[in-house]
């Protein structure tokens, strides 16, 4: 391979050709993925869950302690957390310019994703267990 | 153009949305008093405001999401078919949105659990 004699790049960086993002098509890929997954499993949420607004309590239970509509709206909630933290991510990458507020808001996206996570598994296992 | 950045607000906004099943979640989790605060909050105007627009976002954000996964896939890139449709989106996601709405409201489950 030819090199051009103004890529200081190292040999390394240029095997692994990912660029001052130090990031690949990773990003890219997981958010068409998980978009794909979330088609048929928001069409579940809207048709099963939001039926169920304004049920009483009761019924809410029956509903959620069934293993199918758990499972779903588990992998529901996953995915979409997911599907969100990447892309919240991308808004942040957009807008903010000063590097500090930019790592700081990125760190909390995180952190918001798997603590909404983690509230809703919980309550979804003690319903449904 | 208008559909480009109302998929990244509806986005945004679907962010705030998962607080609400968070919070409907919790609240059957813990026992009657605390789901009939979610009910009441839920049967109010605004509540019914709210949860309209949550279901209004999610339909637009799936269907313009097709578009964009189309796009991925390299069709739909004429201008006047992106602007077909994008209008397309705009009034099956507000469709979508009322009929999921006007089935619940049926269905009895707002007007029975609601309070009303």
């Amino acid at each position: 391979m030819k090199r051009s004699p103004a890529d200081f790049r190292t040999p390394l960086a240029r095997v692994e050709g990912l660029g001052a993002a130090r990031a690949g098509t990773h990003h890219f890929l997981s958010q068409r993925i998980s978009a794909v997954a979330l088609v048929p499993l928001s069409i579940w949420f809207m048709y099963g869950a939001l039926g169920l607004v304004g049920a009483n309590l009761a019924e809410v239970l029956v509903y959620l302690s069934e293993p199918l509509n758990a499972i779903l709206l588990g992998a529901f909630l996953f995915t979409a957390l997911y599907h969100l933290s990447l892309g919240i991510q991308v808004v942040i990458e957009d807008y903010i310019q000063q590097e500090g507020t930019k790592i700081v808001l990125l760190i909390l996206n995180r952190f918001f994703m798997w603590s909404v996570g983690a509230v809703c598994a919980f309550a979804l296992l003690r319903i449904a267990l | 153009m208008a559909a480009s950045i109302a998929h990244r607000m509806t986005g945004v906004a679907l962010g705030g949305g998962t607080l609400l099943i968070a919070w409907w979640l919790i609240a059957a989790a813990s026992g009657p008093a605390a789901y009939e605060v979610f009910l009441t909050v839920g049967a109010h105007r605004a509540g019914q405001a709210v949860l309209f627009l949550f279901v209004w976002a999610l339909a637009f954000h799936l269907l313009n999401g097709l578009r964009h996964l189309a796009w991925d896939f390299g069709f739909g890139y004429k201008v006047s078919t992106a602007r077909l449709t994008a209008a397309v989106v705009f009034v099956f996601s507000v469709l979508i949105a009322a009929g999921v709405f006007a089935l619940t409201h049926f269905n009895g489950t707002f007007a029975n659990g609601g309070g009303g």
